[in-house]
């Protein structure tokens, strides 16, 4: 069966006055139908805006995007306005971090749910309202009905992230882009709504790209993990795997700035910062700041390597390093 | 080490925090009207900050953390509580509040937000001491040097501007500026919740080291549990304006009491797929601080609650040394009584 997403040699550049942004720099994405894959790194390392060009929301006379991405069989990146449009919501649609920039503020939830229906469905008023109160009933808003009514700024932070998805998925749609959906949360709320959505997840058979930079999280989700680093997925392989045995030595650091977090003892820290996206050094990016880097680092760019069905690794010194972290 | 400013001795709280109250009230309604509405951010908090150690805030958004630290600050003035210093009562004779100022300082979360755009970093750090009377030469010659302390080489960053500078850098500008009037308490609101893990690590290392050098006491506010934990000696859980409880960091991680702190606990993400948490530990939002629940603020969302704590407001109990619970099964005669079907576990 062909994949849900998928994204081969990415890349994707912003014009910037006097300079490029390197944001992208070939990514390699398969998503089968009902997976859920976790794309995670810092800020800058481009997982939101991967994330972003797989709907082509980012503004067409600055960013200049290459390679091939493919949704649904659909070729995204050659797609009329018309199409996109199509696609938009109805194949593909997306949550934000911050529900209540996302939602329009002058309109009750319900009214937004109900346009976004009728938009891609050519049903009543009453019906695609009566489709608005099961979607809350799913998304189990309590007392429903009352809340449809509601503006955004009426609703807690929990409720404007369920009203959020309930909005999303008012089109059925097979893919759900989710950038960083839990970040804005408190603690209590962060587990209901990553409980909702994986509950929903295996309802509707949706396939999930779920962007973050809280590893927690994306345990809790993901069927697979891609790790980014300075625009290329560094690292990628089933959850358990990438968690119980990370192989690039970045994907290490990360998770040893989590899990060994020892009172009195000092923090193991990556030195330095993560390198600037308009002046990209040559081979690999993560060397700099790398404990195992080696001369030959600075000059190769690594190739995927596949260590295990499905685990793909960028490390040229992968077979040297021989680390491990209690997960 | 020891100064000369230090009054009452070792044993002696830095601070002490005794029933603060803070409302905000409400815009809107009749002018005159008898009782307006208002926030309840901070209703009655009591504790100690003792010399030395670093005490941990822990709690979900609107439990009024932020608004407790910046009482202790006094940017905002309190409705009513005290806040005593090492001894001396903070706006009174005996410490007018400037001088109070100069010995504690606040790192906020925002980095950019809280330096001046139009000022070099060097003059930010300098800023404060120069207004507090030291001349302006030294006031830089010790911006110089605090940069040199933060990790940042004067040479190259004194005369740059915040938005030359990256998230961690900012923040290691804000440290410094901190540092500048030499304060005793130093209260880090979210101070690191903003930043990358990698950069997050060198920042918490920094944070202890200045530490120890500067024997600086921390208030450390953030809702990184995993964070807390590793920092703090003592953690202070709130929820709604109060003060839940409190106890030694081990204490309040290993072997929590108050139901929330355990709900708490258990949301933390478990980091095994293979172990996936199954059932949310708490259904729905923290309640509106507006018109917060009678009697216990947390019995809406208690599983052990019975009837008695919509009435009463639990006191702060006692639940073993050094460990206190506001919670009313631990309160001693208070008719309400551990119901043994719960099994309370915490993983983390």
């Amino acid at each position: 069966m062909a994949d849900m997403i998928s994204l081969r040699e990415l890349q994707v550049q912003f014009r910037a006055p006097g300079k490029v942004i390197h944001a992208v720099n070939g990514v390699n994405l398969q998503v089968g139908h009902g997976e859920v894959v976790a794309l995670i790194g810092e800020s800058g390392s481009g997982k939101s805006v991967t994330l972003r060009t797989i709907m082509r929301l980012h503004a067409e006379r600055s960013t200049h995007i290459s390679g091939a991405l493919e949704v649904d069989g659909q070729d995204v990146l050659s797609l009329s306005p018309r199409a996109l449009t199509a696609l938009r919501g109805k194949t593909v649609a997306m949550i934000f971090q911050e529900p209540l920039l996302a939602l329009d503020p002058v309109y009750t939830v319900g009214a937004q749910i109900v346009e976004t229906i009728r938009r891609h469905q050519k049903i009543s008023r009453q019906q695609a309202r009566l489709a608005a109160l099961r979607l809350f009933e799913k998304v189990r808003i309590p007392s429903p009905q009352r809340r449809l009514d509601a503006y955004p700024h009426e609703l807690s932070g929990g409720m404007r992230q369920r009203a959020m998805i309930a909005l999303a998925l008012s089109c059925n749609p097979k893919v759900l882009l989710a950038d960083e959906p839990t970040t804005a949360l408190d603690a209590t709320v962060q587990i209901q709504i990553l409980l909702l959505l994986r509950e929903l997840q295996k309802e509707l058979g949706l396939a999930i790209v779920f962007v973050t930079h809280d590893i927690g999280a994306a345990a809790e989700v993901a069927d697979r993990i891609a790790v980014m680093y300075a625009g290329k997925i560094v690292e990628q392989g089933p959850a358990a795997q990438l968690l119980t045995q990370p192989r690039h030595p970045y994907t290490l650091s990360l998770l040893k700035s989590r899990s060994a977090m020892h009172k009195g003892q000092r923090l193991e820290t990556i030195a330095g910062a993560p390198p600037d996206l308009s002046h990209l050094p040559s081979g690999c990016a993560f060397a700099a700041r790398c404990r195992y880097a080696v001369a030959a680092c600075h000059v190769t760019t690594p190739d995927e390597q596949e260590l295990a069905p499905g685990h793909q690794v960028r490390c040229i010194r992968i077979h040297e390093i021989a680390d491990a972290v209690p997960a | 080490m020891k100064s000369k400013r230090d009054i009452g001795g070792p044993r002696q709280p830095l601070l002490q925090v005794s029933e603060l109250r803070k409302y905000f009230p409400l815009k809107g309604g009749l002018p005159f009207a008898a009782n307006k509405s208002a926030v309840r951010a901070v209703d009655g908090v009591n504790f100690d900050i003792l010399k030395g150690e670093t005490l941990g805030v822990v709690g979900e958004s609107g439990c009024g953390k932020s608004t407790t630290a910046r009482l202790l600050m006094q940017l905002i003035e309190q409705d009513s509580g005290e806040l005593v210093f090492d001894g001396e009562t903070v706006g009174s004779r005996a410490l007018p509040l400037r001088q109070f100022r100069r010995q504690t300082q606040m790192v906020f979360q925002d980095s950019y937000a809280s330096l001046n755009p139009r000022m070099t970093i060097e003059d930010s750090i300098a800023f404060a001491p120069i207004v507090h009377g030291l001349p302006k030469r030294q006031a830089i010659t010790r911006a110089r040097d605090l940069l040199a302390r933060v990790g940042l080489e004067p040479e190259r960053f004194a005369g740059r501007y915040p938005h030359e500078l990256s998230g961690g850098q900012r923040q290691r500008v804000n440290i410094a500026r901190a540092l500048a009037l030499e304060p005793r308490l130093v209260i880090l609101d979210e101070a690191v919740s903003a930043l990358d893990k990698s950069v997050e690590a060198q920042v918490l290392n920094l944070l202890l080291d200045l530490k120890q050098e500067f024997g600086l006491t921390y208030l450390f506010i953030s809702h990184d549990l995993n964070v807390v934990r590793y920092i703090s000696d003592r953690v202070l859980v709130m929820y709604l304006g109060q003060v839940v409880e409190i106890g030694s960091a081990d204490q309040v991680f290993d072997t929590p009491k108050h139901p929330y702190t355990v709900a708490l606990l258990q949301s933390m993400p478990s980091m095994n797929p293979l172990q996936r948490t199954t059932v949310a530990p708490l259904a729905g939002d923290p309640p509106n601080p507006i018109n917060p629940p009678s009697g216990c603020r947390f019995h809406t969302r208690c599983s052990h609650a019975q009837a008695l704590c919509a009435q009463r407001a639990p006191l702060f109990a006692s639940a073993e040394k050094g460990h206190s619970v506001a919670c009313l099964r631990y309160e001693a005669g208070s008719g309400v009584h551990f119901n043994h079907n719960h099994v309370e576990v915490a993983h983390g």
